[in-house]
């Protein structure tokens, strides 16, 4: 198992190699740079910015530069906000986001597998229609729709929750946004749980069970769930992914400072070294998360062998 | 398609395809909610296109005696206008035929690359495979929806560019499943059959892997378009989706997600015929899975 | 082993939710019945926190490294230059308490306020002046904005690089005097001192931090108000500065600046009372605010003209007078101020807006009715040889914005209904489409906008003069480029006033740019901000308002 996920581990590199290289090279094509402003700066000063930014280095040169401060943990100074470094800006941010995707996906999981047994428990009855129902909802919502709609009932009507922001970091800043970054998910995760669970309800071993007369409750947590839970985790990776970028909406409508934030930002400023740290750090981040479902995966399911 | 009456001839393959499609039909056909969800496609599909021209508008058109008006039959704005008094009747399924039309598009470009590359890796196997099924694993890791965003922000919001975009992210689920099917398929005995009697590699894969996924890809398309058209609403959300005066159903529910607490008619006509449109893709697909997928459920 | 995993996932969930603090809500007090500002109206309340909307994050709140109105804002609390510009006042004195201009008009001795004081309780004296003005127009420092100090002397020839900072003419002569003197007189010279680019910086500080001092903990500064915490994408705070000078005429103890770029998500927040102010408002909505917010919308005149650019370099605009006067005359600016824009915006005729000591230009056809526009517009268009059969096909470019996209997609309309041109609105993100301006080769029609950096007309001139880095329309009229020189010379303020008033003449004959409408400030104000008062540059200090009763 151990030498199972190391050699995972070192397969991720050339990703991670290939991932930077793909983002700096795009990022430089782009037209325009980072200190076009509509007040043109005398050609002397911008000489000096450029220089002091090692950007009148040959390209080749430049990403060099660039792979060997990342190999030391630095992303380099921030071009858009002067007073500081990047890696600064996503130390700050992360943590921010962290908070606000993770709460959501726990819940997501919480939620939509609860939502999901239950649906597929009570198979046509009326709590399976609810709880699909309710899930398509959430699945055809954008939830830049759904944000906005949350604020205006929850904050300017009812004055229950704040509109946004994180104030003094209290929990109830979180609330909206953690719902709203999360509906997609349960959405999928219950349909997802719904599915497999009604397939492994029907499998010879959950009959046995049932034949041997053990309780129902036993026959769903002991037996049952664990390998209904396969195909949610193998949603893991992918549902990462959509938390991440669903959280540049959120945190946008939101107010909430996190990295998803910078991103688009960083890329209508052209700070190349901004963009480069976000993207470098989310795919860091979703390559890790995609190895550790694979992991879980191989964990749960006895039938996966580690070659 | 001249090469068809060779290949009925060559192998028992199109005679069971024909089977199985007419048990689909039949199991189709049973799924209440997945026949009136495909009605409620085509009747969308027929309203985008010929809706328009049931109004007096243009879809680029201002009204600017009717700035911002709410439904209204007098002036024949159905839906009401906008802040520019464009008529949102039009435009709804002007953004529909948009919507549309990136969800298929794309859907397609995504399916044409997912196929050739899974086809290609399940057949031909051995180290081919490897190296093709690592690129994809490499693809996958990537957060192509960063990259997305930053195609469209440096370089302009060029229809074409979104549907090539939203193609190029979506292919890579598609050569996984077509490269697992192939790969049970390559040992049937048709296949085994006509690599006996010396077919080309090539020429295998088009004409009897490729039809044989046609279930597996039928399923896919019907899901992969909302997903898409989710997608575009998206990037329309950052101001990436597609130009004005053309819109679409991202583009218009976001500018009514704005204005929802001043001018709720921006957003409910818009985002109805958006979400309904989901659903019925979501359950079409379902529906369709469940048809041609006799062991799932 | 599940449920063990479901109760460790919910344990989870909490904590993530609870986070590290676990204060109580930043709750407002409620607001009762009691009218506001209680009975006299003037009552103070409690708590002197403002919550502002800001826009933008800023860049920086190093003075000399930031560019942008937010920062702008921000700056403006946290220091004072030698000169403030007052809504009613006009220039008054800053960190200045008086100064002398010498006859000649070149010469400025400042004298220092004895009790100004830095935020660390240093004093403020004409040295920190001097090392400010020099390390804004220094080279290394990389300042994007310090050509606003061309009038110094030999300012430009330092930020080129020819001359040393120490080259520049400031001097300290004591602790409490500072002299400037500049290339040739310049009339609006004591409005370029409330300008960032001209702030002091505290040496000490900038010194033992280098590139990283503007952050909490380490700024100094010499305004009403110090930093007191900075969380990026989120807020920045600052508290009362004890030191400054005026610190008893202060009411507000907190001032709070939220960046949020959205103003429909920024309306929501003040609907839900987490601002006090807002930094704009969404125009769309403007009907609806009308209606149910009509005493809190403040909509004043703002310095700023909004403007469609011409490349004059290229067919179909270059050489072709005409074609410009038919396109310029077939916009209805009373129409798009009214339906479009909505906020009292005011129709520009002329180029320059309601600038200090200068009187508009107002050209014949403002009198027009919209027919004998239309009429004069139609020939003209034929004049240019373009018929309805034959009609123009021309691009709009504008930045990616919804308010751009919407004037864009106005005139484009009206110009098609006059005339019958064919329009091709072409969006660009800010970057790409700045490029694309400035290169000329693309473009025909471009969306722009001035928003004047002092109170003087000749900072909306300059940009079309022939040499300036600014001239995206690429227009080159040598007498035009002459008035302003004379004007930039003038001492005489009515002799000065004429000469520009010449120049903006020949602009609205040649038409490099058709203008459309001059910017109002607009913005929500909560009824217990008390004593706001516009600005046309809308310089709103916090030191100025206060929380009334509420």
């Amino acid at each position: 198992m151990i030498r199972y996920a190391l050699s995972r581990f070192l397969g991720a590199i050339p990703t991670l190699l290939i991932l930077v290289a793909l983002a700096f090279f795009m990022i430089r094509a782009a037209p325009g740079g980072p200190f076009d402003s509509e007040k043109a700066l005398p050609p002397e000063i911008e000489a000096n910015l450029r220089a002091a930014y090692h950007l009148d280095e040959p390209l080749v040169q430049q990403f060099g530069r660039y792979l060997l401060n990342l190999a030391r943990g630095d992303f380099g100074p921030s071009f858009q906000y002067k007073d500081y470094s990047v890696t600064e800006l996503i130390a700050a941010g992360f943590p921010v986001s962290l908070r606000l995707g993770g709460s959501a996906m726990i819940l997501a999981l919480l939620l939509g597998v609860t939502a999901g047994t239950m649906a597929a428990l009570r198979q046509n009855s009326r709590t399976d229609h609810a709880v699909m129902a309710v899930s398509m909802t959430g699945i055809s919502i954008p939830n830049f729709v759904m944000a906005p709609l949350l604020i205006l009932l929850f904050a300017v009507t009812l004055g229950w929750l704040p509109a946004g922001g994180i104030g003094d970091g209290s929990p109830r800043y979180l609330v909206l946004p953690v719902i709203s970054l999360a509906l997609p998910q349960i959405a999928y995760i219950s349909r997802l749980t719904r599915g497999s669970m009604i397939e492994v309800l029907r499998s010879n071993f959950i009959r046995t069970a049932r034949a041997q007369g053990l309780p129902e409750r036993t026959i769903i947590l002991r037996h049952a769930l664990k390998p209904a839970l396969l195909p949610v985790v193998s949603y893991l990776g992918p549902a990462s992914a959509a938390v991440i970028t669903g959280s540049v909406v959120i945190e946008q409508i939101f107010g909430v400072p996190g990295l998803g934030r910078y991103f688009v930002q960083g890329a209508l400023n052209r700070d190349y070294t901004l963009v480069m740290g976000v993207v470098v750090f989310y795919g860091a981040l979703i390559i890790l998360f995609n190895l550790l479902v694979d992991l879980v995966y191989a964990w749960l399911d006895p039938k996966v062998k580690y070659a | 398609m001249s090469a068809a009456p060779e290949s009925m001839a060559a192998t028992p393959a199109p005679v069971k395809g024909r089977s199985l499609w007419v048990d689909a039909w039949n199991v189709l056909r049973r799924n209440r909610a997945a026949m009136v969800a495909g009605a409620l496609i085509f009747t969308m599909a027929v309203l985008v296109v010929v809706g328009p021209w049931l109004s007096p508008w243009d879809y680029a058109q201002t009204d600017w005696d009717n700035v911002s008006i709410g439904p209204d039959w007098e002036s024949r704005h159905y839906f009401g206008t906008d802040a520019l008094g464009r008529d949102l009747f039009v435009r709804t399924l002007h953004g529909g035929r948009i919507s549309l039309l990136i969800g298929v598009v794309a859907t397609l470009v995504s399916l044409l690359i997912g196929i050739s590359w899974g086809a290609t890796a399940g057949y031909l196997g051995g180290r081919v495979d490897h190296v093709m099924m690592r690129i994809v694993d490499i693809l996958y890791a990537m957060p192509f929806m960063f990259f997305v965003i930053l195609l469209m922000v440096f370089f302009g919001r060029n229809i074409l560019l979104i549907f090539v975009a939203i193609g190029a992210i979506n292919w890579l689920d598609m050569a996984r499943i077509v490269r697992g099917q192939t790969l049970s398929l390559k040992h049937k005995e048709f296949i085994e059959a006509a690599e006996a009697q010396g077919v080309a590699s090539f020429n295998i894969i088009r004409r009897h892997i490729v039809p044989n996924l046609l279930g597996v890809v039928v399923v896919y398309v019907t899901l992969t378009i909302p997903q898409v058209i989710l997608v575009e609403s998206f990037l329309s959300f950052l101001g990436l989706g597609v130009q004005e005066p053309m819109t679409s159903w991202g583009a218009l529910v976001n500018e009514g997600a704005q204005e929802m607490g001043t001018a709720p008619w921006m957003l409910v006509f818009p985002a109805t015929f958006l979400a309904l449109t989901l659903f019925c893709f979501n359950f079409v697909g379902d529906g369709l899975r469940d048809a041609l997928d006799p062991k799932d459920r | 082993m599940l449920r063990a995993v479901f109760l460790y996932a919910l344990a989870a969930l909490l904590v993530l939710l609870a986070g590290c603090t676990d204060a109580g809500p930043a709750g407002r007090e409620a607001a009762g019945n009691a009218p506001i500002g209680g009975p006299s109206g003037t009552e103070l309340a409690e708590r002197q926190v403002l919550h502002r909307g800001n826009g933008a994050e800023p860049q920086s709140l190093d003075p000399h490294k930031s560019e942008g109105v937010p920062e702008s804002n921000l700056q403006r609390d946290l220091y004072e230059g030698l000169t403030i510009d007052d809504p009613e006042l006009g220039v008054v004195p800053g960190a200045a308490e008086s100064w002398e201009i010498s006859p000649d008009g070149t010469v400025y001795t400042f004298r220092m306020r004895a009790n100004g004081r830095w935020s660390n309780g240093d004093p403020v004296t004409a040295h920190d002046f001097a090392y400010g003005l020099r390390r804004s127009v220094d080279p290394a420092t990389l300042s994007n904005y310090s050509i606003m100090l061309r009038p110094i002397l030999n300012a430009e020839k330092v930020i080129a690089g020819e001359l040393p900072p120490e080259a520049l003419g400031v001097r300290a002569i004591d602790d409490l005097t500072l002299e400037v003197t500049l290339e040739a007189p310049t009339p609006y010279f004591l409005g370029v001192l409330n300008h960032s680019a001209s702030y002091p910086v505290h040496r000490g500080t900038v010194e033992k931090y280098g590139d990283r001092w503007a952050r909490p903990d380490r700024l100094v500064s010499n305004g009403a108000y110090r930093l007191k915490d900075w969380v990026m994408q989120s807020h920045i705070v600052l508290e009362r500065n004890p030191y400054y000078w005026d610190n008893e005429n202060t009411t507000i103890e907190e001032v709070w600046f939220y960046p949020i770029e959205n103003q429909s998500i920024e309306l929501q927040r003040y609907r839900a009372d987490a601002l006090d102010m807002t930094y704009e408002l969404p125009f769309r909505q403007l009907a609806w605010l009308r209606e149910n917010l009509a005493d809190d919308i403040r909509i004043s005149e703002y310095l700023g003209i909004y403007y469609f650019g011409l490349n004059v370099t290229r067919p179909p605009f270059q050489d072709n007078v005409a074609l410009r006067r038919a396109l310029n005359l077939a916009i209805d600016r009373e129409l798009l101020t009214r339906q479009v824009t909505n906020a009292g915006e005011i129709p520009a005729y002329g180029y320059v807006p309601a600038a200090a000591y200068y009187e508009q230009v107002v050209p014949e056809w403002a009198d027009w009715t919209q027919e004998e526009r239309l009429a004069e517009a139609r020939r003209l268009y034929e004049e240019a040889g373009y018929s309805p059969d034959e009609p123009l096909t021309v691009q709009i470019l504008y930045n990616t914005h919804e308010n751009h996209r919407t004037i864009a997609v106005a005139i484009a309309s009206m110009w098609q209904d006059a005339l019958g041109i064919e329009t091709e609105l072409v969006n660009q993100e800010w970057k790409v489409y700045l490029e694309t301006r400035r290169t000329k080769q693309d473009t025909q029609v471009f969306r722009a906008g001035w928003i004047g950096d002092y109170n003087d007309a000749y900072n909306f001139l300059e940009i079309l003069h022939s040499e300036s880095g600014l001239n995206d329309p690429g227009w080159n009229n040598p007498r035009y480029d002459a008035l302003l020189e004379a004007a930039s010379r003038e001492i005489d303020l009515e002799r000065r006033a004429q000469l520009m008033h010449q120049a903006e003449q020949l602009v609205l004959e040649e038409l490099p740019v058709i203008p459309v409408y001059f910017y109002v400030t607009k913005r929500l104000v909560k009824p217990w901000v008390g004593n706001y008062r516009p600005h046309v540059l809308d310089h709103v200090q916090t030191k100025d308002l206060k929380i009334l009763k509420h």
